[in-house]
């Protein structure tokens, strides 16, 4: 069984699966029913001067039957009194030593910034997070968001943070930002020993279409949020993969955002992530997914042959490229299991409206010299069976992918190699070349 | 209005209202994600195997979307009897049993009959039904239609819609037809098909009952006051086995018993141990589920033949079995038996006796060859219904067409075909100006 434990900024973590700083870490009763589930650290709720919630605060997306594919609150820091939530940190990690445990903070001024640290540290918890993300509420105070998304105060706030803390740094990135790299830089360059992203993306979850107020409802009104779940993975993933493929980046990545499988965790690792963070999925299915993360991402390093997580990080970032760097002569062509389709031609409908129309289906005629290796079986069966099933001339196929996305039946349409041969030859080198022109082109 | 008829309950007690809904209507929640579990196929298999061409990934899609009117709306346009169809359509072998999920094997196909009922019985309660469909100008044409069953109300409904003046006859004094009088009560109680005839009438039909043609109202007479005429008259009575001791109580036919159980009040079952019904269609088969949800004991199927040779459907007899009826093959009447009066039980020509309180003769029904042969113009064909063109239902008669039961028509969906049919004929032949959203031309 592979080794899963990691070492983060010095902190020591049994595994690479802790729990954001949300509503999932708000009490030491919940951090320490999930430790004995299985995660292996744990980011507390940001503490910071209490506050007051509103009712409703949380909102999602649904798609289809799908529940929570994206979710999105106004949830402020914790409510609870500070002397509680330090009591409750110190008997955490008492209780539970091998445990990466981690207090997020955001205050506002250096006094207050330096206080709590101090407090933090007594409690014998083993790093910070300076929440510079929270793009709802607290930004409007000059905190949050409105600290991470300019770098020069992200750096005035970390520094205060850094002069007085003993104990490992992180600082949480926002994503609502043009460019990750310029706070990522900023926080490495201040000295913070590590960076956790993404905090959440300013949402409005929609809009009651009765009450003509968007969610979640607040009485007659409602507010901006932070936006999570599944559905921001991808931005996310692009966030950590720059970070991760960065050589200036010098310092651990925890990875956050739509983390709900082993599967995610691992393809976070292998952009660069070190730990990654999970909020919505805790609070979508609760804490004991975490036993699923532990050995689904044991049993697929066990299968990659890798003896530790270690080995996983970064595996991908090198492969994460500008598009002026990718194979132009690499040609991939769509490919229907003629056995598998079940006839419902949304791959057809898709190609034809808004592709190559590349996919047919009966006896549209090929023309000469074209290929379809499909097409003879795709029309036996259609005969045979009344099934519409359809096939693609591999010379009309552009190699898109749209098909393979649409096709409800797993493993029904592959995008098979049709490079034959051709040697690799990217954008950047027909620019070296001077042959980046297309013809009938403004510059042909 | 008669007493009882549509937007009025029907007086108590009656037997039907003892007989749940086999398929409740689904909740809005339920059926947006049933809907969602549709692939919204592209040239689907289910719109071809609906006799009236709905276009049914179209109107899930909107029951999905929550825009369920819009939904009914396309359902009604292609089939104005969409909601009865919706209830009483045999799917299974139509538009579900076409269904991709099938092929598939993953997850059952989708319950068209259920969302196709949920989102016209909407606007059935809303009193918006009538509302949603395009309507040309009243054009001074008369139109008469003979019968109010299925066939008689989609041709009146769509041809009201182009503008004609339509007048319904009906022998009875509910209209409706055999939704009325003969649906299975586990799939629509008489009430439900009666919110439909006030739909049509809604449209801006005139509907006559109490009156029949060929007593009341002469051929020549209805020929000479009509622009057209659309004779629906439905089947004759019950087909008599001709043997020993048949008239008599204890013995009934299957539509005459059906429609008793159905609207008359105080008719019960209460005494009957044992009944045995004689037949192998679809109406034996609904007669025997009806007896064996109404608490009979013991209810036999009498059948001539095996079963594979039975004309009722197999999912039909399936669930007949669950609900504890016993299928005897090939067993041929010979005598009924009594004692004294009341009936003692039914002997068969192998000599085997089957004791029963009640038996039901579902051997068929007549046809009405004499009000059929009594309109000039209107030849018989060797099974007794009226020769017409199978494309329009038009006779030898050019102001004569017919549908429904009359040209053998089994289902109330093909009944509904079979009127919209005709209605584009009539507005055809009589010269109304074509619309390009006439609801009539919507489907096959």
């Amino acid at each position: 069984m592979a080794d899963l434990s990691i070492e983060f900024a010095g902190i020591t973590s049994p595994n690479p699966f802790w729990l954001a700083s949300a509503p999932p870490t708000n009490s030491g009763d919940q951090v320490m029913r999930a430790f004995d589930m299985g995660w292996g650290g744990a980011v507390w709720k940001t503490l910071g001067d209490p506050i007051v919630d509103t009712s409703s605060r949380f909102g999602a997306l649904h798609v289809g039957n799908e529940r929570m594919v994206g979710f999105n609150n106004i949830e402020l820091i914790t409510d609870r009194p500070l002397e509680v939530n330090f009591r409750e940190i110190r008997e955490t990690k008492r209780k539970y030593p091998r445990h990466a445990l981690i207090v997020s903070l955001m205050v506002e001024s250096k006094e207050d910034w330096q206080e709590i640290i101090q407090r933090t540290i007594d409690t014998g918890a083993d790093g910070i997070e300076l929440n510079f993300g929270c793009p709802h509420g607290m930004c409007e105070r000059g905190m949050g968001s409105a600290v991470g998304a300019e770098p020069e105060v992200l750096k005035i706030v970390a520094g205060w943070a850094l002069e007085v803390s003993t104990i490992p740094v992180l600082i949480k990135l926002t994503p609502n930002v043009g460019d990750i790299l310029v706070p990522a830089l900023a926080a490495v360059e201040v000295g913070a020993h590590g960076l956790s992203l993404i905090n959440t993306i300013k949402s409005l979850a929609g809009v009651d279409l009765d009450k003509l107020v968007p969610y979640p409802v607040v009485g007659q009104r409602s507010t901006n949020g932070g936006y999570c779940g599944p559905a921001v993975k991808p931005i996310a993933l692009h966030m950590v993969g720059a970070l991760g493929r960065d050589p200036r980046i010098t310092v651990p990545i925890s990875g956050i955002g739509g983390i709900a499988t082993w599967r995610d965790a691992a393809e976070f690792i292998a952009l660069g992530a070190t730990s990654v963070q999970v909020c919505t999925a805790a609070m979508h299915y609760g804490f004991r997914i975490v036993e699923d993360m532990i050995d689904g991402l044991s049993n697929y390093l066990d299968s990659k042959g890798m003896a530790s997580v270690r080995e996983l990080r970064g595996r991908a970032a090198g492969a994460f490229t500008e598009w002026g760097d990718l194979d132009l002569s690499y040609k991939v062509a769509a490919q229907i299991d003629t056995a598998k389709c079940i006839g419902c031609d949304l791959c057809y409908v898709a190609c034809r409206d808004t592709s190559a129309n590349c996919i047919h289906t009966g006896e549209h005629p090929l023309p000469a010299g074209h290929r379809a290796p499909a097409r003879d079986a795709a029309i036996a069966r259609a005969k045979a069976t009344g099934v519409h099933v359809t096939w693609v001339d591999w010379d009309e196929c552009t190699g898109c992918n749209l098909c393979s996305h649409v096709c409800p039946v797993p493993g029904c349409i592959t995008m098979a190699d049709d490079t034959r041969g051709r040697p690799f030859e990217s954008w950047n080198d027909r620019i070296a070349r001077g042959t980046a022109k297309v013809p009938g082109g403004l510059h042909d | 209005m008669t007493p009882g008829a549509e937007g009025r309950p029907l007086a108590e007690p009656r037997l039907e209202t003892a007989i749940d809904d086999a398929k409740p209507n689904f909740s809005p929640g339920d059926a947006v994600a049933e809907a969602n579990r549709c692939l919204y196929c592209h040239d689907a298999p289910c719109v071809q195997a609906c006799p009236t061409g709905i276009d049914i990934p179209t109107f899930i899609r909107k029951i999905g979307t929550g825009n369920v009117r819009g939904s009914a709306r396309v359902i009604l346009s292609a089939n104005l009897l969409g909601y009865s169809c919706g209830r009483v359509c045999p799917v299974e072998v139509l538009c579900a049993g076409a269904c991709v999920y099938n092929a598939w094997h993953r997850s059952p196909p989708i319950a068209i009959g259920r969302l196709q009922r949920y989102a016209v019985e909407a606007t059935l309660e809303d009193g918006s039904a009538a509302t949603l469909l395009s309507r040309a100008k009243p054009n001074g044409r008369r139109v008469a239609c003979v019968g109010a069953g299925p066939a008689s109300l989609a041709c009146a409904g769509y041809l009201a819609l182009e503008g004609c003046a339509v007048t319904l006859f009906e022998k009875r004094a509910l209209a409706g037809g055999l939704n009325v009088t003969g649906v299975a009560p586990y799939k629509m109680h008489a009430e439900a098909a009666l919110a439909e005839v006030a739909f049509v009438r809604a449209l801006g039909v005139e509907i006559r009952t109490g009156v029949e043609v060929g007593r009341d109202v002469a051929p020549a007479e209805l020929l000479r006051e009509h622009d057209a005429v659309f004779l629906a008259p439905g089947l004759g009575g019950d087909t008599r086995l001709g043997i020993p001791g048949e008239d008599g109580p204890g013995v009934m036919g299957a539509t005459a018993w059906i429609e008793r159980m159905k609207l008359e009040t105080g008719f019960a079952v209460a005494g009957v141990k044992r009944a045995v019904v004689i037949g192998g269609g679809n109406t034996a088969l609904d007669a025997a589920r009806e007896l064996a949800k109404l608490g009979v004991p013991e209810v036999t199927m009498l059948y001539r033949r095996g079963e594979a040779e039975m004309s009722g459907y197999a999912h039909e007899l399936a669930l007949a079995r669950r609900e504890g009826v016993h299928l005897v093959e090939r067993a041929l009447p010979r005598a009924f038996t009594r004692d004294g009066g009341a009936l003692a039980g039914v002997t068969l020509a192998d000599g085997r006796v089957f004791a029963c309180e009640l038996a039901i003769v579902a051997i068929g029904q007549g046809r009405l060859q004499q009000l059929l042969a009594s309109f000039p113009g209107v030849a018989l064909d060797p099974n007794g219904y009226a020769a017409v063109d199978r494309a329009t239902g038009a006779t030898g008669h050019p102001k004569i067409w017919v549908g429904g039961d009359g040209i053998g028509g089994e289902l109330v969906v093909t009944a509904a075909q079979d009127g919209k049919r005709a209605a584009r004929a009539i507005a055809k032949t009589l010269g109304l100006p074509a619309r390009p959203d006439s609801p009539m031309n919507a489907g096959h």
